[in-house]
């Protein structure tokens, strides 16, 4: 208990120090015309800075920690604002056009430009760590009222409230998902697809939210789906029995086509790649078009305004009203994409600890 | 397309996050969770079979009570009738003893009258004969002063007396 509470203190106090600096406003030097597919993509993409809303002529954002190593003159700590006060700061400069349109590169020695190793503090990392805290928090809070429940002898007690919810949810995702899919060795996976599950819903709620610290395109982010599917494919991997390998290296099938040329295989090699490649892209597309959508209605209000007040108008209700709709779709969305994330999960993993997979099918060959 | 190249330091810092919330979560958080609550329904499972059973075994007993009871009420039924013949028997066996009773103390009565009057009738002989002699003592002591007169009523007495007797 005392060791959560420390936890809980450190994190508190990781969020001050990031908080703690202080909101630049900064003058803004010319107001360009409404560029929706800038607008969309600069709000689906990572940045360095966290840019609140624009008052006037000036942007409100926070800045956050740039972390780089540059491979040649090791590792550099410096606040973004630094990057906004001047165009270049100790030889890092914001890159405009090519593959790392945005991000923050340097120069080499030979005058080449390079992207630096690159562990900034970025909008979407502090959104991460939000989410992290908020999740561990109301988990281990509703783990405490158990905990506690059980030191006094009372643990027919049923939570009400909140915490009945989260235990209804829970219990509904560890039942119905993981233990139908997995079957019986599901206790051994039980805490990560929990984990995956509620990571995802959390960062697609979180996500649908506008307002700081809240509004990241996480779960909309090709990295953060692809080291989740990482997680799933180590699950189903290291972890997969015999029978699962077997499977895969000298599959059931006709001699012919596993023995001088091994195509089956081959084919159930690229199987073990393509199933997490999906769950990379299904979870990032899904969250990503549903992001693009929302906001491009919402720059409808915008396109429209040059059009007189009468269309501006109809159009902003139109665009409200498309808006909410929308808002409750991707709210559905949010939970049936973690559904399926976790679902896929623990059906790939149910078949890699299937015992006796192969020798059932050869008797009903037989 | 750099939409579809996942950042180094967003797949650093999600790497890291997401094992240390999955490590937190899975040593504190979700067990404690899913085994309390497992272990709650185990026991309510258990609880409801229990309640079942009894509930089994109470229909049983009141079955067998209702048996019991409905035994015992036709066991009532046959002592009532098995009564009711008794008492009429035994009236009937009682009446016939008293009437044999008091048959035979009427009989013993009888002859105790019998037996009395017989003694009375006794005593009242000897009396009378006491009575008479002494009368006749009496009469006689006046009369034997005067001669044979005397003797010959003595003996015609005694005649009298005598004969009847021989």
């Amino acid at each position: 208990m005392r060791r959560t509470n420390r936890l809980y203190a450190w994190l508190l106090l990781c969020l001050f120090l990031i908080l703690g600096q202080p909101v630049i406003a900064r003058e803004k030097k010319e107001r360009p015309p409404v560029d929706v597919r800038e607008l969309i993509m600069g709000h689906l993409k990572d940045t360095y800075e966290w840019h609140f809303f624009t008052i006037g002529e000036k942007d409100i954002v926070l800045p956050l920690p740039v972390i780089v190593r540059s491979r040649e003159r090791g590792w550099f700590v410096f606040m973004s604002s630094r990057l906004e006060e001047q165009p270049e700061y100790k030889g890092f400069y914001y890159a405009s056009g090519g593959i790392s349109d945005g991000k923050i590169v340097e120069r080499n020695s030979a005058g080449k430009e390079v992207r630096p190793f690159d562990i900034s503090i970025t909008k979407d990392v502090l959104a991460l760590f939000v989410a992290c805290g908020l999740m561990i928090w109301l988990v281990l809070s509703t783990a405490a009222w158990y905990k506690k429940r059980n030191a006094r002898g009372t643990e027919d007690e049923v939570p009400a409230g909140f915490k009945g919810f989260l235990e209804l949810f829970i219990m509904d995702v560890h039942d119905n998902i993981i233990k139908k899919c997995i079957g019986k060795d599901y206790r051994r996976y039980a805490p990560y697809l929990l984990t995956a599950f509620f990571f995802i819903f959390f960062n697609n709620v979180l996500g649908l939210i506008p307002i700081f610290p809240e509004g990241a395109n996480l779960t909309g982010n090709i990295a953060v789906t692809l080291v989740l599917a990482l997680f799933t494919f180590i699950a189903v991997n290291v972890f997969g029995n015999k029978a699962y390998w077997k499977d895969i290296l000298w599959p059931e099938v006709p001699l012919f086509l596993k023995a001088p040329l091994p195509i089956m295989p081959v084919i159930e090699f690229f199987g073990i790649l393509t199933k997490p490649m999906a769950l990379t892209i299904r979870l990032f597309a899904n969250i990503f078009a549903g992001h693009c959508i929302i906001l491009a209605l919402t720059s409808l209000i915008f396109l429209t305004v040059a059009m007189g007040p009468v269309i501006s108008g109809s159009m902003t209700v139109v665009s409200v009203l498309f808006s909410i709709f929308m808002l409750c779709l991707e709210l559905l969305v949010a939970y049936i994409q973690s559904y399926v994330f976790t679902m896929l999960s623990a059906v790939f993993i149910g078949m890699s600890c299937q015992e006796h997979h192969g020798e059932k099918k050869a008797k009903i060959i037989e | 397309m750099d939409l579809m190249i996942p950042d180094s330091g967003l797949l650093f810092w999600m790497f890291i996050s997401f094992a240390i919330l999955f490590f937190i979560l899975a040593k504190f958080g979700w067990p404690v969770i899913t085994g309390m609550v497992e272990r709650r329904k185990e026991r309510i499972d258990k609880a409801l079979a229990e309640a079942a059973e009894a509930r089994l075994l109470l229909a049983t007993l009141k079955q067998q009570g209702d048996e019991l009871l409905k035994e015992a009420q036709e066991e009532h039924t046959k002592m009532m009738v098995q009564t009711s013949e008794l008492r009429t028997q035994i009236i009937m066996e009682a009446r016939e003893a008293a009437t044999a009773e008091g048959r035979m103390i009427l009989e013993q009565a009888r002859c105790r009258i019998a037996e009395e009057k017989d003694a009375a009738m006794q005593e009242l002989r000897v009396y009378v004969a006491t009575l008479a002699v002494d009368v006749a003592e009496k009469i006689l002591r006046q009369q034997l002063d005067s001669g044979a007169k005397q003797t010959d009523l003595i003996n015609r007495l005694i005649d009298e007396t005598v004969k009847p007797r021989a």
